[in-house]
């Protein structure tokens, strides 16, 4: 059992096990210390030192965030004049190099640094004003835009980029010149940046975010010339409410498509179709590989992020990855193909919308290849925070809204495709088809667990009418390396291998709704999204993707079989080796 | 103060390449030992462009930011190499109060670069040191290992004409 301490917080005397920190300990009897570079398990190097606390004897304020408690009657304070007079030093220290466009920034009402200084109570931002750094905003790179006028140095970003061992962007120079950058101050462009958005999401101001497609999406809108339409990705569903102060974890699905619906899209539609096609075509894909001795382990490739990934660190390695588009790029061209044939409307006049967890899908949509119709398949990726803010210009109440259904015929998903959203989705959802199709019979139970949750890399393997299916599941970057490595040494003896660019599948992704740290750090955000999304599986008549009624039409009416000629043309892309810098 | 990244193309001899290696040997597998490769590297080279970092950091397993982020927090690494002639203009105070400052603007000036940068022909870097120690000549400028004393941008132009 581990040793328990008797302590006291503010006078008030409380038990906690050995070596937990200040901040966990006050946590644990209802007090929030607050931070701003902590984050746990990801940054925890104590160097912002906002969230100081008093420790009897200590000579000094310690902070809370690394500062373990191992003494049996520890006195902590967590709220002295002394502390109050520390944590608005700080603020103003951090304010007088910090750019203070607020009212234009768009992480004003959500930003951790306004919120401190409301708190704390500061009454002169400009109080150590002197000599001010100035940044061009670097815009270089698909998704995103770093303004380093913006940033505090806590180095959140760079953590994320460590965890997932990307690692092009760090502290350079000193002093004054402090600065988050790449080498040689190289645009975030032309380094190996994957996309992934971890960084985004991480950081607690507005000196990162992503490049938005809103008023070119508005714009289309309006126009009347135009035929707009939208899809949403499987997790949006489990995390768009978020953006309304919704519990974490809520399943906003039919509200999502009320949403999108009242925002005057001529259709909505729901990624899911494009998922359970993307099943389809990838097991396929399998099935044939296995038959006839082509290249083992395949590799999912729903995942931009991943895919660069891939393109910059394992080039040689590309002929493992499955030639399906993404769900997203599927969908895409069977709107600009299909659903224009069908409707009589030329492809050109066709607007196509997505609302993505990710940044990398604004990456993936200027990729080669990803034309089938001969325009762009997907013309304009939205992340679920730009549709929340899309949801809250058009004064929609988004928790007022009724339930309502995606439009026909790309609306009807299966719960395979809806936990595409969650490490092991995809697996699992290949899984529910490959088996049926290999043994030819139905599955008595659909579930397979053990591709199931948040661990970086899963293993299982399965007997399929003799045929034994090993397979490997890996989320975050870090955690593709160890299989990536295994591949590249030949001593990976998968059939197939799931990879997900950032920790824990989509539900994780960049684009999702950023949480402070005072809840990211006490909530398994992860876990709790994809939850929601194994709930909605649950409760769907169809879980696997080959019965899905529209899937089944499409392939009748437009595509003939899994893999035919048509559906190669269409759905199917290459890949290319890319450098790891452009000088 | 920023550190000038070089535009000048590197270029080095199979002997400087053969020392970094057989260093970069040494000491892989021991990250600790980055600085002290990279000194070495700058002792060889006079300086750490692109391409000899991206070399360190291969060799040693780190990522290629973490090496120039090293490069920039340390007054010891530069990016920019030394010329020919290794012009160093002192700014420490007795220099300084002396007008040092306006000696190397004239330097600047004249040689078409500024403070650790090189000429693009490789003949003149020009930089600002601390103190010295020879208060006594302020303000006092030196050039690889010649010094010059009690001195005015005035007599600048002289100084450049004995090497170009």
């Amino acid at each position: 059992m581990e040793k328990m301490l008797n302590i006291k917080i503010n006078n008030m005397p409380c038990t906690v096990p050995y070596g937990t920190t200040v901040l966990e300990a006050a946590r644990s009897v209802g007090i929030e210390i607050p931070t701003l570079c902590f984050l746990k398990d990801l940054n925890e190097i104590g160097a912002c030192r906002f969230c100081v606390a008093e420790v009897k004897g200590a000579r000094s304020l310690v902070a809370a965030c690394v500062f373990p408690i191992e003494r049996d009657g520890t006195e902590i304070f967590t709220n002295t004049e002394k502390i109050r007079a520390s944590r608005r030093k700080t603020l103003e220290l951090i304010l007088s190099t910090h750019e203070r466009k607020c009212l234009s920034c768009v992480r004003s009402g959500e930003c951790e640094l306004q919120k401190l200084c409301k708190e704390y109570g500061v009454e002169d931002e400009g109080v150590f004003d002197g000599f001010k750094p100035h940044y061009e905003l670097d815009t270089s790179a698909a998704h995103m835009i770093r303004d380093n006028n913006k940033c505090i140095l806590c180095r959140r970003c760079v953590a994320a980029c460590k965890n997932q061992d990307i690692n092009v962007i760090g502290a350079n120079a000193r002093g004054i010149d402090t600065h988050i950058g790449s080498a040689f101050e190289l645009p975030l462009g032309s380094t190996s940046c994957v996309s992934c958005g971890q960084c985004i999401v991480s950081c607690p101001v507005g000196a990162l975010y992503e490049k938005s497609a809103i008023k070119d999406v508005q714009k289309a809108i309006a126009d009347p010339s135009k035929y707009v339409v939208v899809q949403a990705a499987p997790s949006i569903r489990a995390t768009l409410g978020e953006c309304f102060d919704m519990p974490v974890g809520t399943d906003v699905t039919g509200k999502l498509f009320a949403a999108m619906r009242r925002l005057g899209f001529d259709k909505v539609y729901d990624t899911n179709f494009g998922a359970d096609l993307t099943i389809m075509e990838e097991a396929n894909e399998l099935l044939d590989r296995v038959k006839n001795g082509g290249v083992l382990p395949m590799i999912t490739s729903c995942s931009p992020g991943w895919i660069k990934y891939c393109e910059h660190y394992y080039p040689d390695q590309l002929a493992h990855l499955s030639s399906c588009k993404s769900p997203q790029q599927m969908q895409g061209a069977i709107i600009k193909t299909y659903i224009a044939e069908k409707n009589g409307i030329d492809p050109k006049d066709i607007v196509s919308v997505s609302v993505m967890p990710c940044t990398a899908k604004k990456f993936e949509i200027g990729r080669d290849d990803q034309n089938a119709s001969g325009y762009p398949d997907v013309d304009y990726v939205l992340t679920t925070r730009e549709l929340g803010r899309m949801i809250k210009t058009a004064g929609i109440r988004f928790t007022e809204l009724p339930d309502e259904n995606p439009d026909a015929p790309l609306g009807q998903g299966t719960g395979a495709a809806v936990i595409f959203g969650a490490s092991g989705g995809v697996m699992e959802a290949a899984l529910r088809t490959a088996a049926e199709v290999i043994t030819g019979k139905e599955l008595e139970d659909v579930e397979f667990k053990d591709v199931r949750g948040m661990q970086g890399v899963k293993e299982a393997s399965y007997d399929l009418a003799g045929l034994n299916v090993k397979v490997a599941i890996a989320s975050g970057t870090k955690n593709a390396k160890i299989l990536m490595d295994k591949v590249r040494e030949g001593t990976a003896d998968y059939t197939f291998i799931e990879i997900m660019c950032c920790p824990g599948g989509c539900i994780n992704g960049g684009g999702q709704p950023v949480q402070p740290a005072s809840v990211r750090n006490f909530t398994d955000l992860k876990s709790l999204r994809a939850n929601a999304l194994y709930e909605n599986d649950k409760n769907r008549p169809q879980r696997k993707s080959h019965e899905s009624e529209d899937i089944k039409q499409v392939y009748s009416e437009f595509l003939g079989a899994p893999n035919s000629h048509k559906a190669h043309e269409l759905l199917h892309t290459s890949y290319v080796a890319r450098p790891m810098f452009k000088k | 103060m920023l550190k000038k990244i070089s535009k000048i193309p590197f270029s080095d001899t199979p002997e400087q390449a053969a020392k970094l290696d057989a260093v970069i040997a040494e000491c892989a597998g021991d990250k600790s030992k980055l600085m002290h490769v990279m000194q070495v590297a700058q002792d060889i080279y006079g300086y750490l462009p692109f391409e000899i970092q991206k070399k360190i950091a291969d060799g040693m397993g780190v990522d290629l930011e973490k090496v120039y982020g090293v490069a920039t927090f340390y007054a010891q690494f530069a990016l920019s190499p030394k010329g020919k002639y290794a012009i160093s203009v002192c700014l420490g105070t007795a220099c300084y109060v002396k007008g040092s400052q306006d000696v190397l603007d004239e330097l600047s000036a004249q040689l078409g670069i500024e403070a650790e940068e090189c000429t693009e022909d490789g003949t003149f870097s020009l930089s600002a040191c601390r103190c010295i120690g020879a208060c006594g000549l302020a303000p006092v400028m030196t050039v690889n290992d010649d010094v010059y004393g009690k001195i005015t941008a005035k007599d600048v132009k002289g100084i450049l004409a004995k090497y170009a």
